[in-house]
């Protein structure tokens, strides 16, 4: 399976309670071969790194639907980064406005993810990413 | 899915969203006649109201707020002035999960999907220059229901109108919360608790404003269909009835103040069944099951939003063509109120001129179309009956299958109704990831470049209302009586405390004194704990 041996963390940071999108992708990746820990709601930055290092995960996904993702990307990127997992991925997904595509890459997202990417899209582009 | 064959006519099948198999020819032997009834008549299946539109149009009603009260106050003016008769009011992440502005939890995220409504300055700012006794305000609030609702009372205290001449509603709908939104706070028999103090204190108080809105439309828009959204909506409400039973009270009286809220998406056919059948349905259980005899305590009824997930964020003035359709669906199913989404909600908050343009498509079908001149008129279109049918029972199989679980409450607590609603969510994806759900500008009729998120106006939150909105919640903290802060939150301690308590009183008494959301919400999590989400793929 394409995503075998890969641990990825599906994180929901913030305040934005919509879940649905994050357990799909959890349970796409799972089914590709990855193991997939999903954090649940309303976590922190802080939380989801500690995590990502103590699960010792290739790369963390965040759903944001809230309109906050460049602050709680930055503030993710900065924990993970502190906490030495500077080569740990951040992947992100949910309500994200092609204007700030630019802004979030610049952060050092490595990939976007929309409502609208078949999930087979999904899986091919995490397997390239981590390889 | 490949980008190569953009103007391949998609895929089509012959089933409904919810896999009913569409007739190819309804005829007159497929329905039973019988079963019409007449509009203003329970059971309701032609509608609520004798006159239906004739007497009253249903109420447009555009879900808006970003930033500080002072920007949603501008905007709802300039909805009502471009022709809105009620307000929907969106409240930031913050306000509707109990923090303050200036909670570290809160960070990113204060005005970005709502205003910022903290404590009751911001809602005196809110509703300046809008006479609260003239205009009914929905709010779209569930965790900290009971709070907006109490500075809502309170604002209109000091405004001088008389609490029993305040319309609206509070959607209040805690069981949904767990499954689809996310904004709960407390455990649940303890958010059960505030809910039923909140419709009590209502029915008494505020006799004209609606406590509730059982809300299975957030369900729908994760991803479950159109009998699952009736049926897991009407099982909740059969469970607030059950609670406010436990507590006594007669649902001859409180029934006629509980209402309802759905999505409304493409499949224009369902939908309009799904109300019918829900207006039919609830009457029923209500009669079956607790004996209500009162007519206007058997009445369903609904407000709705159309949009949603059904937009589109590629393609986006697609999503006018898509509101329109849906919205003539909420006009035939019988709608009270009706919010349509702007072109551009998939992705951004609505700009001035995409809300306009979304509050105009309302307009357009209430005084060009003339589909609201005769009441339930598709009805006794053997299509639509019998579908109205297949809904009945199909939402009543739905709502018996969750009680031989053990309930909706267990089903929540397990995290059985999570994993249901995902698992239909991903369903919903893969249909359209193999082209099976045809989405215009999404999986069909693509442009062959990324054409096709070349759209307009781009919104923009001013960036400086975060740091307006921390001042303005300093200058309270040093401006009001913190004596009397701090008395009004014990009160409400010690009444959280005693489960014979109504804690609305002792809500109201803290807005007025100018306690925040955070400060009120920590009380109650003294006494009630936090929800502890149940994990599990």
């Amino acid at each position: 399976m394409a995503l075998q041996g890969k641990r990825i963390l599906v994180g929901k940071p913030g305040l934005d309670g919509h879940d649905v999108g994050a357990k799909i992708i959890a349970l796409t990746l799972r089914d590709a071969g990855a193991d997939v820990i999903y954090t649940g709601l309303r976590k922190t930055p802080d939380y989801i790194a500690r995590v990502a290092v103590d699960e010792d995960v290739d790369a963390v996904g965040l759903s944001i639907l809230s309109g906050s993702h460049k602050e709680l990307v930055k503030l993710t990127r900065e924990k993970l980064d502190e906490m030495g997992a500077g080569n740990v991925q951040i992947f992100v997904g949910g309500t994200i406005p092609r204007q700030d595509y630019n802004a979030l890459e610049q952060q050092g997202v490595t990939a976007i993810f929309t409502s609208e990417m078949p999930l087979t899209e999904v899986v091919e582009t995490v397997d390239k990413l981590l390889q | 899915m490949s980008k190569s064959n953009d103007n391949a006519a998609p895929q089509r099948n012959q089933k409904t969203i919810a896999d009913i198999d569409v007739p190819r020819v309804a005829t007159e032997d497929m329905i039973d006649t019988g079963r019409l009834g007449s509009p203003g008549q329970a059971p309701y299946t032609r509608g609520i109201f004798e006159d239906g539109y004739r007497g009253r149009l249903w109420t447009f009603r555009q879900y808006s707020g970003f930033g500080t009260a002072e920007e949603t106050n501008d905007r709802y003016r300039f909805l009502l002035d471009k022709g809105s008769t009620g307000l929907s009011v969106a409240l930031d992440l913050p306000t509707q999960c109990g923090y303050d502005p200036d909670d570290p939890m809160s960070s990113g995220e204060v005005g970005k999907v709502g205003v910022s409504l903290s404590n009751l300055s911001e809602a005196e700012i809110l509703f300046k220059g809008i006479d609260l006794s003239q205009i009914s305000t929905s709010f779209t609030i569930n965790g900290t229901a009971a709070i907006v609702y109490a500075m809502y009372v309170a604002a209109a205290d000091n405004a001088g109108v008389p609490r029993s001449k305040l319309t609206g509603t509070i959607q209040n709908d805690i069981l949904k919360e767990y499954v689809a939104r996310g904004t709960w706070i407390f455990p649940v028999r303890e958010s059960m608790r505030l809910i039923a103090d909140t419709i009590l204190f209502s029915n008494e108080e505020t006799p004209r404003f609606n406590p509730i809105s059982i809300a299975g439309a957030h369900v729908r828009d994760a991803g479950v269909d159109e009998v699952e959204e009736l049926g897991y909506t009407l099982a909740n409400g059969l469970a607030y009835v059950d609670e406010l039973v436990r507590r006594g009270a007669d649902p001859n009286a409180f029934a006629k103040r509980l209402s309802f809220f759905f999505y409304v998406h493409m499949n224009f056919f369902e939908e309009i069944a799904k109300f019918r059948a829900g207006r039919r349905l609830w009457a029923r259980l209500l009669q079956e099951r607790y004996g209500v005899s009162d007519p206007k305590a058997l009445m369903f009824r609904f407000g709705v939003v159309c949009g949603g997930s059904s937009l589109t964020a590629s393609q986006p003035y697609n999503n006018i063509a898509r509101v329109a359709v849906e919205n003539m669906a909420a006009v035939f199913g019988g709608a009270q109120s009706i919010f349509t989404c702007a072109y551009d909600e998939a992705f951004q908050i609505p700009t001035e001129f995409s809300a306009e343009t979304a509050l105009r498509t309302q307009q357009i079908l209430a005084y060009e179309s003339g589909i609201d001149k005769s009441v339930d008129p598709l009805g006794g279109s053997y299509y639509l009956e019998w579908l109205t049918d297949q809904m009945e029972q199909k939402a009543e199989q739905v709502i018996l299958e969750l009680e031989e679980y053990g309930g909706v409450e267990k089903s929540i607590e397990d995290g059985f109704l999570q994993a249901k609603v995902a698992e239909s969510a991903r369903l919903r994806k893969t249909k359209t990831d193999s082209g099976e759900r045809v989405v215009v500008g999404e999986n069909a009729f693509r442009a062959a470049d990324d054409g096709d998120h070349d759209f307009g106006e781009v919104f923009e939150l001013d960036s400086s209302a975060t740091g307006k909105i921390m001042e303005k919640l300093e200058r309270i903290r040093q401006t009001r009586d913190n004596t009397k802060v701090e008395e009004s939150l014990s009160k409400l301690e010690k009444a959280a405390a005693n489960p014979s308590e109504n804690i609305m009183p002792y809500l109201v008494e803290c807005c007025h004194s100018y306690a925040t959301v955070g400060e009120m919400v920590n009380r109650l999590k003294n006494q009630w704990g936090e929800f502890n989400e149940p994990i599990r793929l």
